[in-house]
């Protein structure tokens, strides 16, 4: 990892930094060191403040309080190009590349090498060159970037922060979107931006990762520093026990339940890439009354399109899908709702709720048929349905007419649960139900979902987070390139084993 | 909202109860209230103005004339109302009042010549109103189609059909007027005129029948299925989609329901003035759209009401027959118009901007507050 070290020495010092955003505390006094030349990692559940503490030191947000010091002197940081002219740079999780723009000019984008006669294409197409050597890619540096690997844009976007002066650079989640070996060569160009005094800030909620990578470990939780060391000192447990703040296993208590007999079926599903491929790759799976099966897959791996093949909303796949011993592939969403069929959609804003509505409204949205006669709604009945369901799920609002907006991530989730519930569902499919919402409210909604397959349901869902999958599945199926490459059960799966049938490549190879 | 919260604050008595209450309170305080009834409140305000410039302003027939004139509007605007909250707009609905003015002219004056047969139906005035709406009903439909299988933006579909019906309706005595519409008293057709200028009761019909519309919107709106579905598609077509709603039968719907009340206006106006001009309600989208804004719907969809919409409707007419009464030039009245929608607009924004932001802020003292209270309802 790094050559024995005596007591290292920190190039930057984040001092008591708060922040406030409107009423909301994201950062509560966090002490954060960025040692000399190592690979400092910050980890944190989905908003711990790890993006905030980062924005601050990239000069994105300025700190309600606190301050940072670099190189023993405190520094102002207004705007993201003071933090680079102090040699600080972000590379964020989303990368903000122009895709319909070449290697070369994304690198040089914002700092172009002018002459008198304008833009020194060729000087920046040998210099991109040069860059990307460094880091052991070949890439013409005039293709498009939007036509490359996700992994090859990545290191464009490193190739920018490395186009200038850079002392700290800071990495936001870079592997979310990068296959197996793609890491290996990301670790790789790591290393030795390390071995070249490079003092990097690895944000990751990836632990395997960082126990690999990271010299240094730094967790938040809730806005505040709750430990700190060095990575040959500890394990992946105790991150995960720091993280969550409490043993992984109460996180998800589970209790076995009998399965029932089989709910849904799904018969070898196709679903056509528009760029040519597959989305889905022959996917036949079975689901049984009671039973809680996670599905595990790296982003891509096609979680998401099957699901919402099941739901009926990719009409041009083919394949069978049966409920309840019905054939329903080729009916409407709505019908499908109708015999017990229901999605919990994986993007709340964008396609779960209705943010004009009210907490009760969101919640009977999908059930308007069953609340009166020739289209009008017997109001009360709806206030008196809502109300039960709103206590049954443990939405946290004082009253239903109240605005779904007003409502924190985990409470707006559980309204789109509730949603669900109204409709009688026999079988529920959940697209990645604990995306961005905290802890204790990822403990409630796992009760809610024992407690509905005690109750029979089967329930579907789908996660990228292996302590999730792991502690809450009765049974996993993990994806990759749009097909089932393993199905486990709950006695038989391991970390390692889903990472290994994740991995896009293995696929590639077995085909 | 007010009385559960109180009873809240009897059981929590913890700090956070307390600012939730008091974000409760200038949510619903009078401040905002004042703020969200503005277009009632700029109304009050005409009608105050003009009783002091004018003395005819606020006399029981004048305002019964101008109520008539607002009707025209209204229902017209009534119908974009639905359109706008489903995040459309229909530019059309002008040319369709034209268009429907100008068959039921036609059908009155020249009944429906077929051509092949050489004989003459004629339809008595019930079924010529019922005609009328249905052309209404009719491009509409197109509307919706275009819309929801050809994928076409409603801003051009519609602007296609506000060029496409204005031509039919130029077409339709090529381009010159049905004038006296009294009916033929062979065919029993009589009667067009009841319409306009008839009165129930002593309420001239004009407003027995905005009355009749605004009960029946209302009642679509809060109280149907399709009304909530409106809202919702408005408000987010892929959660609304998700959910099981037919989305493309509620566009359908909307531009449907958008094209009757355009042709009811149609109607209307023809049966005032007792004769069928091609270039009846030219431009009359954007006074209709004006009121849907004025009266607090917003361009974005999902959020408005069928009141907001009749009181903006209320706003402009008054305005424009004040301005008429005090003399006030028209190109005057124009510019005094458009500065108008543009202000309510921009307050619009600001009312968004506001209750998001407290919307944002209680979200935390929400959460507070019930973990708090729920000891206190357990026992």
């Amino acid at each position: 990892m790094s050559e024995p070290h005596s007591t290292p020495d920190w190039l930057l010092r984040a001092e008591g930094i708060s922040k406030i955003f409107g009423g909301t505390v994201a950062l509560n006094g966090v002490d954060f060191d960025v040692y000399r030349g190592k690979v400092n990692a910050l980890v944190g559940e989905n908003g711990a403040g790890k993006s905030t503490l980062m924005g601050i030191i990239a000069g994105i947000h300025q700190p309600t309080a606190g301050r940072i010091i670099l190189d023993g002197n405190e520094v102002k940081l207004d705007s993201p190009r003071d933090a680079g002219e102090h040699g600080i740079r972000l590379i964020h999780q989303e990368l903000l590349l122009f895709p319909d723009l070449s290697v070369a000019e994304n690198i040089f984008a914002g700092s172009e090498l002018h002459s008198a006669m304008g833009v020194r294409m060729r000087e920046q197409e040998r210099q991109a060159t040069q860059l990307m050597e460094r880091l052991g890619q070949r890439v013409d540096p005039r293709a498009l970037v939007g036509t490359l690997a996700v992994g090859a844009q990545q290191m464009v976007a490193i190739c920018k922060a490395l186009s200038q002066q850079v002392r700290v650079l800071i990495m936001d989640e870079p592997t979310s979107a990068l296959s197996t070996r793609e890491v290996e060569s990301l670790f790789a160009v790591v290393r030795g931006l390390v071995a070249d005094g490079v003092s990097v800030v690895y944000i990751s909620h990836r632990l395997e990762e960082i126990v690999e990578i990271g010299d240094f470990v730094t967790v938040l939780r809730d806005g505040r520093l709750v430990a700190h060391a060095a990575v040959t000192e500890i394990d992946s447990h105790w991150i995960v026990e720091r993280m969550i703040g409490r043993d992984p296993k109460e996180l998800f208590p589970y209790e076995p339940r009998p399965v029932g007999a089989p709910l849904l079926e799904a018969h070898d599903l196709t679903l056509p890439r528009a760029g040519g491929g597959l989305w889905l790759d022959h996917v036949s799976l079975t689901l049984g009354a009671g039973e809680i099966v996670g599905v595990y897959g790296l982003m891509g791996a096609g979680r998401t399109e099957l699901l919402h093949t099941l739901i009926g909303e990719r009409r041009e796949t083919v394949g069978r899908v049966v409920l309840g011993g019905v054939r329903v592939d080729g009916e409407s969403i709505g019908a499908r709702i109708a015999r017990g069929l229901f999605l919990v959609p994986e993007d709340r804003q964008r396609e779960g709720l209705v943010s004009v509505l009210s907490v009760k409204q969101n919640v009977s949205l999908a059930s308007l048929d069953d609340l009166g006669s020739f289209g009008s709604l017997a109001l009360r009945r709806e206030s008196a349905e809502v109300g039960t369901l709103v206590r049954d799920v443990g939405v946290k609002v004082p009253d239903v007419n109240f605005p779904v907006t007003s409502l924190s991530g985990g409470n707006q989730q559980k309204v789109v649960v509730a949603r669900a519930l109204m409709t009688d569902p026999k079988v529920l499919l959940m697209d990645d139900p604990m995306r961005g919402i905290d802890i204790g409210a990822k403990t409630e909604l796992y009760r809610i979902m024992q407690r509905l397959a005690k109750e029979g349901i089967g329930i579907l869902f789908t996660s990228s987070d292996l302590i999730e999958v792991l502690g809450m599945a009765d049974r996993i199926l993990v994806m990759a390139r749009g097909r089932i490459t393993r199905e486990l059960s709950r006695g038989e799966a391991t970390s390692q084993a889903l990472v290994a049938a994740s991995n896009p490549h293995a696929v590639q190879v077995a085909a | 909202m007010t009385a559960q919260l109180d009873a809240l604050r009897r059981r929590v008595r913890s700090s956070a109860a307390e600012e939730l209450l008091g974000q409760m309170k200038t949510l619903h305080g009078w401040r905002s209230l004042l703020l969200r009834l503005r277009a009632f409140v700029a109304l009050i305000g005409i009608v105050i103005f003009f009783s002091g410039v004018s003395p005819a302003f606020f006399t029981g027939s004048n305002l019964l004339v101008m109520t008539e004139h607002v009707a025209i509007v209204a229902i017209m605007a009534i119908g974009e109302t639905f359109v706008i909250l489903s995040a459309g707009i229909d530019l059309s609905v002008g040319s369709v009042a034209g268009l429907a003015g100008m068959i039921a002219g036609g059908l009155l004056n020249n009944g429906l010549i077929l051509h092949p047969l050489g004989i003459v139906v004629w339809f008595n005035v019930p079924l010529v109103i019922l005609i009328g709406l249905g052309v209404g009903a009719g491009a509409g439909a197109i509307n919706g189609v275009v819309i929801t299988k050809l994928g076409v933006a409603p801003f051009i579909a519609t602007l296609g059909m506000l060029s496409v019906a204005r031509g039919f309706a130029d077409l339709r005595n090529n381009g010159a007027t049905f004038p006296n519409l009294a009916g033929d008293a062979k065919q029993h057709n009589g009667g067009f005129g009841f319409l306009g200028t008839g009165s129930l009761l002593r309420v001239p019909f004009t407003i027995v029948l905005l009355a009749l519309f605004i009960v029946v919107a209302v009642y679509i709106a809060k109280r149907t299925a399709f009304g909530r579905r409106v809202y919702a598609v408005g408000g987010n077509e892929r959660a609304a989609e998700l959910a099981g709603i037919r989305v493309n039968r509620i566009k359908m719907g909307v531009y449907v329901i958008s094209g009757i009340c355009a042709a009811m206006t149609g109607l209307l106006i023809t049966s005032q003035l007792s004769a069928a001009f091609p270039d009846t309600a030219t431009s009359y989208e954007l006074t209709a759209i004006a009121a849907v804004v004025l009266g607090g719907t917003s361009l974005f969809g999902g959020r408005g009401t069928i009141g907001g919409t009749v009181i903006g409707a209320f706003v402009i007419g008054f305005l424009s027959d004040g301005l008429v009464l005090v003399g006030v030039s028209e190109f005057w009245q124009m510019i005094v118009k458009g500065s108008v929608i543009v202000a309510a607009v921009a307050l619009d924004e600001a009312q968004r901007r506001r209750q998001s932001r407290a919307s944002a802020s209680a979200s935390s003292l929400i959460e507070e507050v019930m973990s708090s209270d729920r000891p206190a309802t357990q026992e």
